[in-house]
């Protein structure tokens, strides 16, 4: 007696039960439509911010590794004062470059900030003094002309690279290159203007960079007490990715040694890695999302006790159809199932509409350039499902009561 | 096909106990067409919920097919109910926002009966075979009665109880109907147990029982 026919039928009659209220059951299904897409959009958003800073830090490449003076600041440690940090050194940075199996296009950094002048217009930004491979360790290019060379390291010429922000307010829309610029005691001439970053922490959009050997024309470059020549910080890629936390001990025990820090003392200086930052980024976005989302389920919650209200009065209103049905030889669990998934259906649909509307919502945001937004499908999936399994959490006793009703006195119910 | 042994019935209201039926024993052959009759309170309707399996006795037996049914679950009285009773109530108690035919339907439904063209058979057995597709409340009361008859019959079960099916509709319908009724005995062979004030309506079945104060007052062989 089993076939597809018998399965679809109590389909149709929760179907039939349904449909016979549109209204209704449209009004009941809003609370589920309205969590839905409160929660699609809201993840997406969330989402959507996560990709969009993540995706700035790979621009700069997951394999960029930052090697900065002072330690790591423990639970209750006190971190020295900014200037007494001046650990790292250029004999430094030359003794990683020599690791050329870990790492590769090591940058020493060295720089200020200084006040720029050009023509009538001023402001201030980072200078920094570097060596050519920089371009290479934060995945930079030119926009306009050319970076500066291992020559112009050599000699020390008076040039600059413009960030694509200083090129901007220092000359608008006319052409940087070949302008001269003021930092301070010297005057250096654009030969190259970078590509545009984005707006990350560190961005060299708001940078000026000038070789190594000018910076030292403009500001005095201390010493160690060995004589080494202090600089602000290393930059470097990393060979292999998967070996970065190897690389970073190797690294650490290098420095360690040529510092000659007892065994006993913390690091004089801490590194940092781009994975490492991108990692962080990804749990904290990955928290505000989730707690997003859960503002949004409450409202989902909403739906449900809608839901179950609805169906409450709908078993009240429909006793004397149940009692005709069992008469006519419905079993309990055939109340029970009809209207189970009634609920369901009811949760369903409000889930689909949430769904579109969440999607669209999200899209609408993105393309009116508000905000990014990423509808990924897992939670497309996660919140049908979960609106599913509210119509049934909430029909369940609706649908129960249902079931048991006595035919005869459903029967004679007015 | 029925037989009651002793059939007794009561009802807790409040902190009182209601005797209603008192000890009711009777025989229904298959093929029978017998009506009940009594004031009201005589514990009529109470007879043909306990006979439809809607309801079980306080003690005594109710044998239905050979087989005792006053003690079973409400799953199995549910399955006896698909499969062997056909009811027609006074209210006719058809579902406003179905059709005729989905009403009709409905009955094969839950007897596990997939072959829909029984239902429009059913349909035309009882002359509404041109209505099919109108709802309930575009019919006449006697045109609502016999689509219920058609849902009783629809899945051919053995026993067809009715509960006053005239007694909502004026004489020229009630007549209409009891001869459908009757008809439906005489060419099926169906067991017909039917509750009547009307004594008019009672005339056309053979064997009358009358109740008074839940016990057998009489019972009437007319043919």
């Amino acid at each position: 007696m089993k076939n597809y026919i018998n399965l679809l039928r109590p389909f149709r009659n929760a179907w039939g039960g349904v449909t016979s209220h549109k209204l209704r059951s449209l009004l009941t299904i809003l609370g589920i439509v309205i969590g839905v897409s409160a929660v699609i959009t809201l993840m997406s958003i969330g989402k959507g911010a996560e990709a969009d800073i993540l995706s700035r830090i790979q621009t700069l490449g997951a394999d960029l590794m930052m090697i900065t003076p002072g330690s790591q600041m423990g639970f209750g440690g006190v971190r020295g004062a900014a200037g007494s940090a001046t650990t790292l050194t250029m004999e430094d940075a030359a003794a990683i470059a020599e690791r050329t199996d870990l790492v590769y296009a090591v940058s020493s950094i060295f720089s200020k900030n200084m006040q720029l002048i050009a023509g009538s217009e001023n402001m201030n930004a980072q200078v920094t003094g570097t060596t050519p491979s920089y371009m290479e360790t934060y995945n930079l290019n030119t926009s306009g002309g050319t970076f500066f060379s291992d020559y112009d390291l050599q000699r020390g010429t008076s040039v600059a690279v413009l960030g694509s922000t200083v090129a901007e307010t220092l000359f608008g829309r006319n052409d940087p290159l070949g302008q001269n610029l003021r930092l301070g005691t010297i005057i250096v001439r654009v030969i190259g203007v970078l590509g545009s970053k984005g707006s990350v922490s560190g961005s060299p959009d708001n940078m000026v960079l000038i070789p190594l050997t000018t910076m030292q024309q403009v500001v005095a470059q201390q010493r160690t007490a060995r004589g080494e020549q202090i600089i602000s910080s290393i930059s470097l890629k990393v060979k292999d990715q998967n070996l970065a936390e190897s690389t970073v001990t190797q690294i650490t025990d290098l420095l360690r040694t040529r510092h000659r820090l007892l065994a006993s003392s913390a690091n004089d200086f801490t590194i940092t890695s781009m994975q490492e930052v991108a990692n962080t980024v990804s749990e904290t976005m990955a928290t505000t999302t989730l707690l997003l989302g859960s503002i949004a389920a409450i409202s989902l919650l909403v739906g449900g006790i809608g839901v179950m209200n609805i169906m409450l009065v709908s078993v009240l209103e429909r006793t004397r159809e149940i009692g005709i049905r069992k008469a006519l030889g419905a079993r309990d669990t055939d109340i029970w199932v009809q209207f189970l998934i009634e609920a369901g259906l009811l949760s369903l649909a409000g889930g689909l509409i949430g769904i579109i509307l969440g999607w669209g919502a999200s899209l609408l945001l993105s393309w009116l350039g508000t905000m990014h937004t990423l509808v990924s499908v897992d939670i497309v999936i996660l919140a049908v499902s979960v609106s599913i399994a509210i119509g049934l959490f909430f029909g369940f006793y609706p649908a129960w009561q249902a079931s048991r009703l006595n035919p005869i006195e459903a029967l004679r119910y007015e | 096909m029925i037989q009651l042994l002793d059939i007794q019935k009561s009802y807790v209201i409040g902190d009182r106990e209601l005797l209603v039926l008192r000890g009711v024993s009777f025989t229904i052959e298959s093929g029978e067409l017998v009506a009940i009759m009594g004031p009201s309170g005589s514990g009529k309707s109470t007879i043909l919920n306990l006979l439809g399996c809607l309801d079980a006795p306080t003690s005594g037996s109710y044998f239905l097919d050979g087989r005792e049914v006053s003690r079973l679950s409400s799953k199995e009285l549910a399955y006896i109910r698909a499969q062997k009773i056909g009811f027609v109530f006074q209210q006719f108690n058809l579902l406003p926002k179905l059709s005729a035919l989905s009403n009709v339907k409905l009955g094969l439904e839950y007897a596990g009966v997939v072959d829909s063209k029984s239902a429009l058979q059913s349909l035309t057995t009882v002359g509404l075979a041109d209505r099919a597709n109108h709802r309930p409340s575009e019919l006449s009361g006697g045109e609502q009665q016999r689509v219920a008859i058609a849902r009783a019959l629809a899945k051919r079960p053995p026993l067809i109880l009715a509960d006053e099916p005239t007694g909502n509709l004026d004489s020229k319908s009630g007549e209409e109907i009891i001869n459908i009724l009757a008809a439906l005995h005489a060419e099926q062979k169906i067991t017909l147990v039917m509750i009547t004030h009307d004594s008019n309506i009672a005339a056309h079945c053979q064997r009358i029982i009358h109740l008074k104060d839940g016990m057998v007052e009489k019972d009437e062989k007319l043919y």
